[in-house]
């Protein structure tokens, strides 16, 4: 078992380092390399200036902004619409998570079509200000919150907040002194996802309105694409990878602090009650205002014709369009998509399971040191900027085979390194739920290690797997960076074609990019119903029973 | 409960059947398009920007004619194909590119990364557009403020005519640009300004920005979202576009002359390329009839033969300007990133 558990954490820093170590290093090394040498001089230079320090205030607090953002709102969504019966509750519960797989191209011409001046929320003169991009980033990432804070919280057993209200405790006091503290590592993981997505968030910012002088991610696009100056563009990546580490330690220590040892359940959910109300208003806000309104406002615009309703736009699917010729057709590129999408989901399960595994386990000493490096290890990409790791692979990977690089086998793969995070996230805080004494109960009852797994861990895995599984559909699906430097244009996934469509002039185009959109939308939207019912709902599951 | 257990064994089902469907053509059961060709040598790959668009009859043409299997790869627009060409030097990865602009051109051809290659199609129309010969004009295209002719003529107001008019209190806030920082056409019509004002291009700029004209991440918001006219629902009736757009308007929208600058596309061959003639037999084809005949609908490009007629809306409603606003390219080089940054400057105190 011990054995077993080091191999795996062998194999995965093996696939991440060939896969994502390996061309960030290689552009990092580019920028602090020179003829005579390492030279560290950019450094010096790029944190002198005030301009730096503005771009990284930038970025960490439209990051935290947006993290914060996503866990008030996405808290009570997750305590209504995953304890509750509500009418439709699958369906909202499929519905919130659409947006994190919609190109960004696409979610910012949504936003703006709804806050822009002649839009139906115009008189907010939200538009092009920075609030309307924490906005957005907060659409983006609500669900990352809800699903997880929901599963978790409807695992929790509700009969300790019911004896602390036998007590004597309000509604409030118990909420926060038992239920809160319960939830705490769910809400810190999800908050530390959402925190490094937004940390390196590049097309919606640049849409709907980049604060002066931009972020981060912004400044090292312009300076590796425009400038090619890669001294500079070494030291911002070097501060976004500080921003990881520090989210990291910060969650780390929080999650030390309040880790319970819980033990999850399944509990029915629930009809409404009065006390209810004050989270169902701000659901309701999340769901119809917040995640809804933009949307609809993308599905109107899909079948709105010069002035007049029409499907013309989903009948042009099945052409490379109007009047051009030539190109994949929106149904090949989907077609690309969720082929991408099985293989990325099944690699980065294939991984994510045994790294949850060794990640929960209670350990000390050097193992507890190898978990941190895991652990940072698997959350790094989240804070690398995409064109970084894009060219990354033109000098490493492209460079030592051109053939491999060319034939779209990578793509999958990269987006397995990007889907990682979140499977692993979503499987951790179940897992370190689990009271320990139970495995030691099953040793002491002579269960093998391999036994114990299968019947203590399993059930529990089996519960979260259906989360981490559709998370990586959905991020897979909407992956955008690395696919565009990997994908040849034949084997384009639909995110891509969507932003070639919005390049090019002509009413077809536009429409098409709106309607591929939906598409996208109700596909992810189908994708997570699904995982939602595959959730194993009785205990006896294994988890060779789960698929 | 039973019948909760039975939705749940269907939706397993279902899930369980799209999953086979799927991965009988994902990574485990390999796809028959991107194996590679048994010769290496048959294969030719090119590097293009993200709007490069060719016709499958066209490839298949070339591919027929020439006995090479085409490959293309295209990780963004023409800034990112100009930084990977130079990031990967000696290990292209590719054996010809296409999409380099005359912004960029001179960059690259003094990196030495191209190898010199004159092809016989060459038409001579495409005398004047030639820079060295380590580069081939496949297209050019004009990039100009666009007008919503409508929104003018409802609000009884002039259209502007010179690029002055434009910085006036009157046009500027109807104006939105692109930043050329991010953009292609922002940095054209930047450009543009240069060639006009000379060093005065700043004052220029400064008189824009603090009229109230609106700056832009890229092409698609100006055109799709501040537009009044095309398919935009917009207030902006003055957008920063190409002089090709107004064909697909349908006379609606027109172009400002007197902001038109030249874009020119080039072709070449990589110096590391495994396969040159490859490269070489491609940059013919985008030369020949068919090929310049084809770029108006796939590309929304003019050919550089003058031979090739062009799409009769285009005739109608978007010919290239007579006299553009243009640079020499080896001037463009050599100041390109100082213009940038002091634009840059100027944005950000705006």
């Amino acid at each position: 078992m011990r054995r077993a558990s080091w191999l795996a954490g062998a194999v995965v820093l093996a696939f991440l380092a060939i896969f994502f170590g390996w061309p960030v290093a290689s552009m990092l090394w580019r920028g602090i390399s020179s003829d005579s040498g390492i030279d560290l001089t950019g450094y010096g230079e790029v944190l002198a200036s005030a301009r730096t320090w503005q771009l990284l205030a930038n970025t960490v607090g439209l990051a935290l902004a947006a993290a914060l953002g996503a866990v008030v709102l996405g808290v009570p969504t997750a305590s209504i619409l995953y304890r509750r019966r509500v009418p439709g509750g699958a369906l909202l519960r499929g519905l919130i998570t659409v947006p994190f797989v919609l190109p960004t191209v696409v979610v910012g011409v949504a936003f703006r079509a709804l806050l822009g001046s002649t839009g139906p929320l115009g008189w907010l003169g939200l538009d092009g200000t920075t609030f309307s991009v924490v906005l957005a980033l907060v659409f983006f990432n609500v669900a990352v919150v809800a699903r997880q804070v929901g599963s978790f919280w409807r695992g929790l057993d509700p009969r300790l907040a019911e004896a602390a209200r036998t007590l004597g405790a309000s509604p409030t006091r118990a909420f926060c002194t038992v239920t809160l503290p319960q939830l705490m590592p769910a809400i810190v993981a999800s908050a530390c996802l959402v925190l490094l997505f937004c940390s390196t968030a590049f097309g919606i910012v640049l849409t709907l309105g980049t604060p002066a002088p931009g972020t981060l991610e912004t400044e090292i696009y312009t300076q590796t694409t425009v400038f090619l100056d890669l001294r500079t563009a070494a030291v911002l990546s070097t501060l976004q990878l500080l921003i990881v580490v520090a989210t990291l330690v910060v969650s780390a220590r929080l999650n030390r602090r309040t880790e319970a040892r819980i033990k999850l359940r399944d509990n029915p959910e629930l009809p409404l009650r009065r006390g209810d109300v004050p989270a169902a208003v701000v659901a309701a806000f999340t769901v119809f205002g917040l995640e809804l309104l933009p949307l609809a406002t993308l599905l109107i615009r899909s079948v709105r014709v010069d002035g007049a309703w029409s499907l013309h736009n989903y009948a042009a699917l099945s052409s490379s369009g109007d009047g051009f010729s030539g190109g994949v057709t929106v149904v090949e590129a989907l077609q690309h998509s969720l082929q991408a999408a099985v293989d990325a989901t099944w690699i980065s399960l294939l991984f994510g399971i045994p790294l949850a595994l060794l990640l929960s386990r209670r350990v000390r000493g050097a193992a507890a040191a190898g978990q941190r490096v895991l652990d940072l290890a698997i959350m790094l990409p989240l804070g690398v900027s995409a064109v970084t790791l894009g060219f990354g692979y033109v000098v490493s990977l492209q460079a030592v085979a051109p053939q491999l690089a060319h034939s779209g086998t990578l793509v999958p793969l990269a987006q397995a390194v990007v889907a990682l995070p979140l499977v692993v996230r979503s499987l951790v805080p179940a897992m370190r739920a689990i009271d320990p004494r139970l495995r030691d109960a099953a040793a002491t009852l002579g269960a093998t290690p391999w036994r114990i797994l299968r019947t203590v861990d399993g059930p529990v895995l089996a519960r979260a797997l259906g989360i981490g599984a559709g998370f990586a559909f959905a991020t897979s699906l909407g992956e955008f960076g690395a696919t565009s430097f990997l994908a040849s244009p034949e084997r384009a996934t639909l995110p891509i074609l969507i932003a070639r469509l919005l390049g090019r002039p002509g009413g077809d185009n536009y429409g098409m990019a709106l309607a591929a959109s939906v598409l996208l939308a109700v596909i992810c939207g189908t994708m997570m119903l699904l995982s939602e019912y595959l959730r194993p709902r009785s205990a006896r599951t294994t988890i060779g029973g789960a698929w | 409960m039973l019948r909760r257990s039975s939705t749940r064994l269907t939706s397993t089902a279902a899930l369980a059947a799209t999953a086979l469907l799927l991965s009988g053509c994902t990574l485990v059961g390999g796809t028959g398009a991107n194996e590679p060709s048994s010769s290496a040598s048959g294969t030719v790959t090119m590097l293009t920007h993200d709007s490069f668009n060719v016709s499958d009859e066209l490839i298949a043409e070339f591919e027929s004619a020439t006995g090479y299997d085409l490959v293309i790869t295209s990780p963004g627009d023409a800034g990112v194909v100009t930084s990977q060409l130079l990031l990967a030097g000696d290990a292209p990865g590719v054996d010809g590119v296409y999409g380099l602009d005359n912004y960029s051109a001179q960059t690259v051809i003094d990196a030495d990364v191209l190898a010199p290659y004159t092809s016989p199609n060459l038409p001579a129309s495409a005398g004047a557009l030639t820079l060295s010969d380590e580069l081939t004009p496949i297209d050019q295209g004009q990039v100009c403020v666009n007008i919503d002719h409508e929104w003018f003529e409802e609000n009884g107001v002039d259209e502007p005519t010179t690029l002055d008019d434009l910085a006036t209190d009157e046009y500027a806030p109807l104006l939105a640009v692109t930043n050329p920082l991010t953009s292609s056409p922002g940095l054209a019509f930047l450009v543009a300004t240069v060639a006009e004002y000379g060093d005065g291009w700043q004052d220029y700029w400064q008189q824009l920005l603090d009229g109230g004209a609106k700056v832009e991440g890229s092409w698609s918001d100006v055109y799709y979202v501040d537009f009044s006219g095309a398919e935009g629902e917009g207030e902006f009736p003055l957008v920063l576009s190409y002089s090709s757009s107004p064909a697909e308007s349908g006379g609606t929208t027109g172009v400002l002359e007197a902001s038109c600058t030249t874009q020119v596309e080039y072709a070449g061959v990589t110096k590391g390329a495994e396969n040159p003639t490859g490269a070489q037999a491609f940059i013919d084809f985008m030369l020949s009839e068919d090929f310049q005949q084809a770029l108006p609908e796939s590309m929304y490009m003019y050919p550089v033969d003058d031979a090739v007629e062009l799409p009769s809306e285009w005739a109608q409603h978007a010919s290239l300007v007579e006299e553009p606003l243009d640079l020499d390219p080896a001037e463009v080089a050599t100041n390109r990133d100082a213009w940038l940054e002091e634009w840059n400057t100027l944005y950000e105190a705006s």
